[in-house]
C-alpha cells in the first residue's frame, strides 16, 4: 500500500517536470506534436527504469565496496550513457519498428537530467532496489504524462493569435506555469 | 585580443545561454528562488565551464572524434565533483539550498554544448574566454530571474527587505509555477526589446 501511494506520488505530487524541474529541456524541446512527445516519453520510461536498477547495483556493489562513493556523479553518467547506447543497439536488432519510433530520441536521453536526477535522488534517499525501480517507473510515467499534455496544448496554441513577443518559448513557459499551478493542487493528496 | 573581447561579449549578450539559446533550463528554473541562489548556481557553472573548456581545448587533437562525447562528459563530471566538494566545504548553506542541482551540472546542456560547439575546435585561450563569457551570461540570467522571483515572492532582495511595509508577498512566485511564469515573461520582454532594436536598425 505504501509503495502504491509512493508510486502515485511520484507521478502526480512530485511530478518530475512541473514540481522538481528535471527534464525541462526535452519537455520544452520535443513537445511540438503528441506523437513525438509520446515516443520521447516511452523512451525515457524505458531508460529511466533500467537506469534506476543499474545505478543502484553500481552504487551498492561497486562504489560502496571500493569506498569511492564520492565518484557517484561520474559513475552514474557513464552508466546512463552506456545504457542508452546498449538499449539503442538492442532495439535496433530486435525490433526495427520500435527503433523507428524511438530511434531519434534515444541519444538525447543521455543529457536528460531527469534520468541522472532520479539516480541521484534514489541514492540520497537510500531507497531499496525495489523502491528504486518503483521510483524510476513512477517518475518516468509522470514525465510522459506532462510532456504529452504539453504537446496536446501546444498543438492547439499553434492556431491561436498570440502577441508576437510571446511566440515560441515564452508562451510555452507560461502554459507550463499554468500546468504547474494545476499540479500544485495534488499537494496533500498523499500524506 | 579583439576577437577575445568579442567572444566574451557574445556569451553575455548575443548568444546568452538562457535568454537567446534557451539552454540549461533545469537549473535556471529550479534554483532561482532567490537572487543569491541564482548567482551561486551561475558561478558554480561558470567554474565548471571554464575548466572544462580549457581541458577539452587542450585535448582537442588527442580525443578521437568517435568517443568525444563520453570523453567530454567524463572531463565535465570530474570538475563537477571538484566543485561539489568545494561548495560543501566552503559555503555549506548554499550547498544545502542548491542540493541535487550541483551534481546535475554535469548534464547542463550549456556545458556540453560549449565543449562540442566551441572548445573542441578552438585554441585554449579563446576557449577559456568563451567559457567565462557564457558562464557570466548564465550567471546574470539566473541572478535576474532569481531577483524578480525573490522581490515578488518574498519582498526581499539578497535577504534585505525592499518592498514597502504593506506589501503582501505573492508566494506562488517562489513556488514551482512562478519559475515558469517569470521566465516566460522575461523571455517575451527580451524578444520585444530585440525586435525593437532590429526595427531601429
Amino acid at each position: 500500500m505504501d509503495l502504491l501511494l509512493f508510486f502515485i506520488g511520484a507521478i502526480l505530487v512530485n511530478n518530475i517536470v512541473l514540481s522538481r524541474f528535471l527534464g525541462v529541456c526535452p519537455f520544452l524541446g520535443v513537445s511540438k506534436k503528441v506523437e513525438t512527445a509520446l515516443g520521447m516519453g516511452l523512451a525515457v520510461t524505458f531508460v529511466m527504469t533500467l537506469a534506476s536498477i543499474m545505478s543502484y547495483i553500481v552504487y551498492e556493489f561497486i562504489l560502496k565496496t571500493l569506498n569511492i562513493e564520492f565518484l557517484y556523479t561520474i559513475a552514474f553518467i557513464l552508466v546512463i550513457a552506456s545504457l542508452v547506447q546498449l538499449v539503442e543497439m538492442i532495439i535496433q536488432k530486435t525490433s526495427p519498428s520500435l527503433y523507428q519510433a524511438l530511434g531519434v530520441f534515444l541519444p538525447l536521453i543521455t543529457t536528460n537530467c531527469a534520468v541522472l536526477g532520479i539516480a541521484v535522488i534514489n541514492m540520497q534517499n537510500e531507497y531499496s532496489l525495489f523502491k528504486s525501480i518503483v521510483s524510476g517507473l513512477g517518475t518516468a510515467i509522470g514525465f510522459t504524462l506532462a510532456i504529452v499534455l504539453m504537446a496536446g496544448i501546444r498543438e492547439r496554441i499553434e492556431y491561436n493569435p498570440i502577441p508576437k513577443s510571446f511566440k515560441g518559448y515564452p508562451i510555452v513557459l507560461i502554459t507550463a506555469g499554468l500546468m504547474a499551478i494545476a499540479f500544485l493542487g495534488f499537494t496533500g493528496l498523499i500524506k | 585580443m579583439k576577437s577575445a573581447i568579442k567572444r566574451f561579449k557574445s556569451g553575455i549578450l548575443d548568444e546568452n545561454p538562457v535568454f537567446i539559446q534557451v539552454l540549461g533550463m533545469c537549473p535556471t528554473l529550479a534554483v532561482t528562488t532567490s537572487a543569491e541562489n541564482g548567482i551561486g548556481m551561475g558561478l558554480a557553472t561558470t567554474v565548471v565551464l571554464i575548466m572544462a573548456n580549457l581541458v577539452i581545448s587542450l585535448l582537442r587533437n588527442i580525443i578521437p572524434s568517435k568517443v568525444r562525447i563520453p570523453a567530454f562528459i567524463v572531463v565535465i563530471a570530474s570538475f563537477v565533483t571538484i566543485v561539489d566538494f568545494m561548495l560543501q566545504g566552503f559555503v555549506p548553506a548554499l550547498y544545502a539550498s542548491l542540493g541535487i542541482f550541483i551534481p546535475l551540472i554535469v548534464v547542463n546542456c550549456v556545458i556540453l554544448g560549449r565543449a562540442e560547439g566551441f572548445a573542441s575546435k578552438n585554441k585554449p585561450f579563446i576557449s577559456v574566454v568563451d567559457g567565462l563569457g557564457m558562464g557570466l551570461g548564465f550567471t546574470l540570467a539566473l541572478g535576474a530571474i532569481g531577483a524578480v522571483r525573490e522581490i515578488l515572492g518574498a519582498g526581499t532582495l539578497f535577504g534585505l527587505s525592499v518592498m514597502p511595509a504593506g506589501y503582501v508577498p505573492i508566494s506562488i512566485m517562489i513556488l514551482a509555477p512562478g519559475a515558469f511564469l517569470v521566465l516566460g515573461v522575461l523571455l517575451a520582454a527580451f524578444n520585444y526589446v530585440l525586435a525593437k532594436a532590429a526595427n531601429r536598425n
